[in-house]
């Protein structure tokens, strides 16, 4: 949607007219609800530059959002937008910003034109605003939860503690570890072996991409407090890229027992508690 | 201060600790345990901690201890039934238990000491046929 070049400077003009007075209550207005989230320096930064990019799209005579006019306006607004989400702020407080310029612009050219037919009206869209907002504002709540609850059911169901034989437990390890996902698997792990009374552990992590040096200070915690609970732990499955970087980094392993495969820290395992396995000698016929 | 009660079973000492460890009671217990070994002759301490659920370095530093006290009069120390957030929380602190063994539970522990017994009773008698002379070296 466009309007005629006449229209639009009278527009971009009446927001210079006034620009500081105008920044200058839209920064009041932004601020208020913040709550002193953003210092006073930054919002005034954050919105002189909004405004500029604004008015500059405006005196082109565009009124079409996806214009290609507005393409610094949209950049402008996005930054802003990344930067409030980082710093963990609200849809609400994100977006007031954006919001708040109508009000100041109600207020200060209310001041000069006192036309109150115009003033319902935009008293009304103001309103309608703060209808969406909150619209949003529960929208996106409720989309938060559903995604903190699927990494939460994800961190269980990604953590097995699987019995491969008796007395023998294994971890079967898959994808990216951190710290809160192998605090889990530790926690875990010691429980089961409380509960099963199992002396031999096995934490295979074939299916471990990538390992640095914190989450190899996790991996010998957990099997140093599995000893200190009285049960041995073996480490299997290390690709061989992990093993390189293992080693470039320095990390020392110690006394702690490492398999290649799985198979081999399982048969380890049940050697050491007193289980062998012989192979069936060949029947004829 | 309430003292820790150590008892005898055989040729092994029991000590379960029950109550919140205060360094006072333990150090009373380190005392009470050395003068225990040392009149019963036990060849075996088992410190069973599966009621125990705070522990500091203070405490962690106890089972080492123990450990090389009891070895002065020739005995084994395992320590029993420590729970996950407990050994979690010694390995976040940096201690290792040094010559401790540990077992998942009495049984356990008191198995480990059983075969300990067997291994060096068969040691001394091996001994005491091929050198006599360094027996009680």
């Amino acid at each position: 949607m466009s309007v005629d070049a006449g229209d639009t400077d009278s527009l971009a003009v009446l927001l210079s007219k006034d620009a500081d007075v105008l920044i200058a209550r839209w920064v009041a207005l932004t601020s208020a609800p913040l709550r002193g989230k953003v210092s006073e320096a930054e919002l005034t930064r954050e919105c002189r530059e909004l405004f500029d990019t604004l008015v500059a799209a405006v005196s082109t005579g565009s009124r079409d959002f996806q214009d290609p006019a507005f393409v610094e306006v949209r950049a402008a607004l996005e930054e802003l937008s990344r930067n409030r989400a980082r710093l963990g702020f609200t849809p609400s407080e994100t977006v007031v910003g954006v919001f708040a310029l109508k009000r100041a612009m109600l207020e200060t050219s209310g001041q000069r034109t006192g036309d109150t037919g115009l003033r319902e009206v935009i008293e009304f869209t103001l309103l309608l605003d703060t209808l969406g907002l909150w619209t949003f504002e529960c929208y996106a709540r409720a989309r938060e939860e559903v995604i903190a609850q699927q990494a939460e059911q994800l961190l269980e169901l990604t953590t097995p503690v699987v019995r491969l034989w008796d007395g023998v437990l294994a971890v079967p390890l898959v994808g990216t570890l951190d710290s809160a996902r192998t605090q889990v698997v530790m926690e875990k792990l010691l429980e089961a072996l409380v509960e099963t009374g199992a002396e031999q552990a096995i934490v295979d992590i074939t299916g471990v991409l990538a390992v640095d040096t914190q989450v190899a200070q996790h991996l010998l915690k957990t099997v140093m407090a599995a000893r200190l609970m009285g049960a041995e732990c073996t480490i299997s499955g290390i690709r061989p890229q992990i093993a390189q970087t293992i080693v470039e980094l320095g990390i020392e392993f110690g006394d702690i027992t490492t398999k290649a495969s799985l198979a081999d820290a399982l048969l380890y395992a049940m050697r050491r508690s007193g289980v062998d396995v012989v192979r069936k000698r060949a029947q004829v016929g | 201060m309430d003292r820790i009660p150590i008892l005898k079973i055989g040729q092994v000492l029991l000590v379960s600790i029950q109550i919140d460890l205060q360094d006072q009671s333990v150090l009373a217990l380190q005392e009470d345990l050395a003068e225990q070994i040392s009149a019963t002759g036990a060849h075996g301490v088992i410190i069973d901690i599966s009621a125990v659920e705070i522990v500091d370095s203070f405490i962690g530093r106890m089972f080492a201890t123990i450990a090389a006290t009891s070895r002065l009069f020739d005995a084994d120390t395992v320590v029993v039934g420590m729970r996950p957030a407990v050994a979690i929380t010694l390995v976040e602190l940096g201690l290792t238990l040094g010559q401790v063994r540990t077992a998942l539970n009495l049984e356990k522990g008191l198995a480990i000491l059983g075969k300990l017994a067997a291994e060096r009773e068969l040691a001394e008698g091996l001994d005491d046929l091929d050198e006599p002379v360094q027996a009680n070296s």
